[in-house]
């Protein structure tokens, strides 16, 4: 039985405890009375994973069985969810393979020749035949790669179907392949309560036309949290255009999949661990792999990290209709994410890790960890946020004025040119969503290199769009400032010093919340 | 006598200045310049229609810091006539009558029809050409294109191809000069000698902008934000309806300058080639060594810096078929690839000249100085006993947020 989310009192005998502070990690005292927020103990993953995804498909929620659904001449399309999750990537063999080969052998069984494999990235970038591979896997990729296993492409203009717009107006378009197919299997790994659902096909398929109605500054501030489906408008959006495409035909069998919380694999154990709890074991592996992480060059630091392969244990496997489906991942996603803390406080604390969704085996850029912060980190609650409005926000991260040239071209003229002239969210949507979203170069990259969309970096800044509005003030620590200065935010050498600066805004001795993550929690404020 | 600035030729410092002043910008106001302080004979009216100006002011100009360093063209060397005394941004009081040409011509402006007082305050077109010269008009000459005449080596004065390059004439950076009557231009009272020392350089830039045909709609990059960048700027607002100007500005004050004159856009040099990707919706080249370049681009291009880099990426960033203006002295090689791939047109822009209506480029750089937020352009003003401050200070222009540095030849 795993321990329930837990909310630390900081006292006279708590110790130092960990903060992630990007490629690195240190420990940090905090103020008696902090409220430390930790997640429940990781869940045991299920053991028999293959006799668990075999029972979903056989048994599954309000629809037939998979094999009921697969009849030969069929046009069967699989869609997975791209590399922006889980994070860190996990061991192999990844989730999604393990069920893609469950669903390909029903097929072959049941004589559907015409199968084809769709990676749900919408605008984000292309996955190189390296990171599909290791997706898939070897047999998968082998037998599909290329002409049936590829990435969606939300810029081809052959390769789209207008479905028809929702009864609020919303452009409903998607991949042509999938929209055609007698059916489409979705593979989903469910990492956060944002994820899944009607977010998987109408939103990993669609195009920017589609991705509009949903990915803009008035929807993302009015989804309190976004990690809260029910509160979320851009959640609302979603499920209208999932009704939208049932409706018109596209039928959509979801399978989706939860992992537990073993984020980190055992060189770095004391990370998934509560610092109290700490083996002597675990305080030489700290010692040990703090001394040679921040005596490491840069370079090999970020491969160091970038190779981090979580042994996540799976909890979960639910097929059948989206809907229900998706009722059964979010309450699994609770079980282990979920801790309830009383009231909010003045000040929030994140330690931001080396990882977000739109850096796997690239940078973190400026942008990305405003995103990080302030869109992922900061949505991570239930009912309201556990900071105050016009309350303080203080991040760890060196926030290095540093860009993937190939994954991020459009990130680089947006830090450059957008946000020297503003930084409020709906100002930069107004003036220059559209340059950007249409300009043929990023579009070329896209779809021809291994760049995000040239609107993609919008989104971002957007995705940060509630946590500016509810907040006071911005610091981060350790950060390069003039990067932190080109954002709109402030930047502390020290968390003492940003305590100093929240003076300001929160007074002398302020209410301090600090959400212990990675591994993730997801904050239920009452 | 007359104390002047005295450019003379010297082979050792030539090649020394050639050698460490870019590195050592300091060492060319200093024992390696070409350059003295000395009492010169004042230099004699050689011919009717010449007459004596006692400079007010005189500017420090990016060709004369270029002959200063080594870095022009020996293109020039017959085209100049040693030791002379430098300085052609002029702003002088007439110490002769000018007396009326005698043959003015239907469209000559009143100075050349009346005649000028002495005492009156010019402004000098620096160009020695035929008519100052006393030979009959060379086939531009008599067209009213004077900068581009053919006998700038011979008539009444030595070669030379402006006042400042020609031994006989003295310069701006002397206390005496002589002027033929077609080389001035009176100026209203109501303009300032720091005004009025900027205008031959308004002229050149609303020359280059006269060269550059932009037609209304058009995208532009000015490259370089000195004076010539940002008077060119200034040029485009003024006579052109080009949609964007885009400059390329190195330094804060230069970024300021170009904002408030009205550049659409103000770009650093290591994110202008991003940054008019951007506003043209290009594609980017990466090429094995060099610079990227892009396949689309603006329509127009300015180079204003002098520098090979500046004219590289001038030429990577102009769309095919499009113009790329020397606005100022090309100093260094550059990659002409482009212009044989890209069909670029590669004009050139020297000194002033006059719009198809005939009028002068002095004329409309007069308004110009008058109306343009000009103050505060002039940066510093040196006697010329203080010559190695200047120069240096010159130099080091846009580094130190000076703009335009001056000299007062008649102070102390």
């Amino acid at each position: 039985m795993s321990r329930p989310g837990f909310v630390l009192e900081v006292d006279e005998r708590t110790p130092p405890l960990i903060v992630h502070r990007g490629e690195g990690f240190g420990l940090e005292s905090f103020p008696l009375g902090t409220k430390v927020l930790y997640p429940p103990d990781s869940l045991p993953g299920i053991r028999d994973v293959g006799g668990a995804i075999t029972a979903a498909l056989d048994a599954p929620l309000d629809s037939e069985p998979l094999d009921e659904l697969l009849t030969a001449g069929m046009a069967l399309t699989i869609v997975f969810d791209d590399i922006s999750i889980p994070l860190p990537q996990m061991v192999t063999p990844d989730i999604r393979q393990r069920v893609i080969e469950a669903v390909l052998e029903r097929a072959a069984a049941a004589g559907v020749d015409d199968v084809e494999l769709i990676a749900a990235n919408a605008l984000h970038r292309r996955m190189t035949p390296a990171e599909l591979q290791r997706m898939v896997g070897e047999r998968v990729f082998r037998s599909f790669w290329p002409d049936h296993l590829r990435n969606h492409d939300a810029e081809d203009p052959d390769g789209l179907t207008h479905i028809g717009e929702t009864d609020q107006g919303e452009t409903v378009e998607i991949n042509r392949r999938a929209a055609s197919s007698d059916l489409i299997v979705y593979v989903n790994v469910n990492l956060v309560p944002m994820s899944g659902g009607h977010k998987s096909v109408p939103v990993g398929l669609a195009s920017y036309r589609s991705l509009r109605p949903h990915h803009n500054v008035h929807t993302l501030q009015r989804s309190r949290s976004f990690m809260d489906p029910p509160n979320s408008a851009m959640h609302h959006s979603y499920e209208r255009m999932g009704t939208l495409l049932a409706d018109s035909g596209v039928r959509v069998f979801t399978i989706e999949t939860t992992l537990n919380n073993d984020t980190f694999p055992k060189e770095f154990a004391f990370l998934n661990k509560r610092e109290w709890e700490w083996s002597l074991r675990d305080q030489a592996s700290y010692l040990a792999a703090k001394r040679g992480n921040d005596l490491a060059p840069a370079g090999l630091r970020r491969k160091v990290w970038q190779r981090v392969a979580s042994p996540y244990g799976v909890t979960g496997v639910n097929a059948g209709a989206t809907g229900p489906v998706h009722e059964r991942t979010l309450a699994s996603i609770h079980r282990q994410q979920l801790v309830e803390v009383e009231g909010q406080s003045d000040v929030l604390v994140f330690g931001l890790p080396f990882i977000c969704p739109y850096n796997v085996n690239s940078i973190m850029n400026p942008i990305l960890v405003m995103c990080l912060g302030l869109g992922y980190y900061f949505n991570m609650y239930r009912n309201k946020p556990p900071v105050r409005e016009g309350g303080t926000l203080i991040l760890f991260h060196p926030t290095p004025w540093e860009f993937h040239q190939v994954h991020h071209p459009s990130y680089v003229d947006f830090f450059d040119e957008v946000l020297s002239e503003t930084t409020d969210p709906a100002t930069i949507e107004t003036k220059f969503e559209q340059q950007y979203a249409t300009d043929p170069w990023y579009i070329h990259l896209y779809r021809h290199s291994y760049a995000y969309h040239g609107v993609h970096p919008f989104y971002m800044w957007y995705w940060g769009a509630h946590a500016m509005e509810h907040l006071g003030d911005v610091i981060l620590v350790g950060a390069n400032r003039p990067a932190v200065a080109r954002m709109g935010f402030r930047s502390a050498s020290t968390f003492a010093d940003a305590l100093e600066m929240a003076s300001d805004t929160v007074g002398r001795s302020p209410s301090i919340t600090y959400l212990h993550s990675p591994p993730l929690t997801l904050a239920d404020v009452r | 006598m007359s104390l002047s600035l005295e450019l003379y030729r010297s082979r050792s410092r030539y090649l020394a200045a050639k050698a460490v002043g870019g590195r050592i910008p300091g060492a060319l106001a200093g024992p390696i310049a070409p350059l003295r302080l000395v009492n010169r004979d004042e230099p004699r009216t050689p011919a009717a229609g010449w007459v004596r100006v006692r400079p007010r002011l005189a500017g420090i100009c990016g060709s004369d810091l270029a002959t200063l360093s080594g870095q022009s063209s020996f293109y020039f060397s017959p085209l100049v006539s040693m030791p002379f005394v430098p300085g052609h941004e002029v702003v002088g009081e007439l110490l002769d009558d000018v007396a009326p040409a005698p043959d003015p011509g239907p469209d000559a402006p009143a100075s050349r029809r009346d005649g000028l007082a002495a005492g009156t305050r010019v402004v000098l077109d620096p160009v020695l050409s035929c008519g100052a010269r006393g030979v009959g008009p060379c086939r531009w000459c008599a067209e009213g294109q004077r900068s581009r005449c053919d006998r700038v080596t011979v008539g009444h004065v030595s070669p030379g191809l402006q006042t400042g390059y020609c031994a006989d004439t003295g310069g701006g950076w002397g206390r005496r000069l002589v002027a033929h009557r077609d080389q001035l231009h009176a100026i209203p009272d109501t303009l300032p000698d720091k005004r009025a020392v900027l205008v031959e350089p308004l002229a050149c830039a609303v020359h280059s902008v006269r060269r550059a045909g932009i037609e209304p709609g058009q995208s532009v990059v000015v490259v370089g934000a000195g004076t010539v960048g940002l008077f060119t700027l200034l040029a485009l607002r003024s006579l052109t309806q080009a949609a964007s100007v885009t400059v390329v500005a190195k330094h804060d004050r230069q970024r300021e300058l170009a904002a408030a004159f009205g550049a659409t856009d103000v770009v650093a040099p290591d994110r202008a080639v991003n940054a008019l990707r951007r506003s043209s919706r290009a594609f980017l080249l990466h090429p094995e060594r060099g610079t990227d370049f892009l396949l689309g681009g603006v329509d127009v291009a300015f180079e204003a810096t002098g520098a090979s880099s500046g004219l590289d990426l001038a030429l990577r960033t102009v769309r095919a078929g499009g113009r790329v203006v020397l606005a100022g002295l090309p100093g260094a090689r550059a990659d002409l690839t482009p212009v044989w791939y890209r069909e670029l047109e590669l004009v050139g822009a020297y000194a002033s000249g006059q719009s198809p209506e005939r009028v002068s480029d002095f004329d409309t750089a007069i308004a110009m100085a008058t109306e343009a937020p000009l103050d505060g352009v002039v940066s510093a003003t040196y006697p010329l006993q203080r010559w190695r401050e200047a120069i240096d200070h010159a130099f080091a222009a846009g580094r130190l947020g000076a703009l335009k540095v001056t000299f007062a030849p008649q102070e102390e």
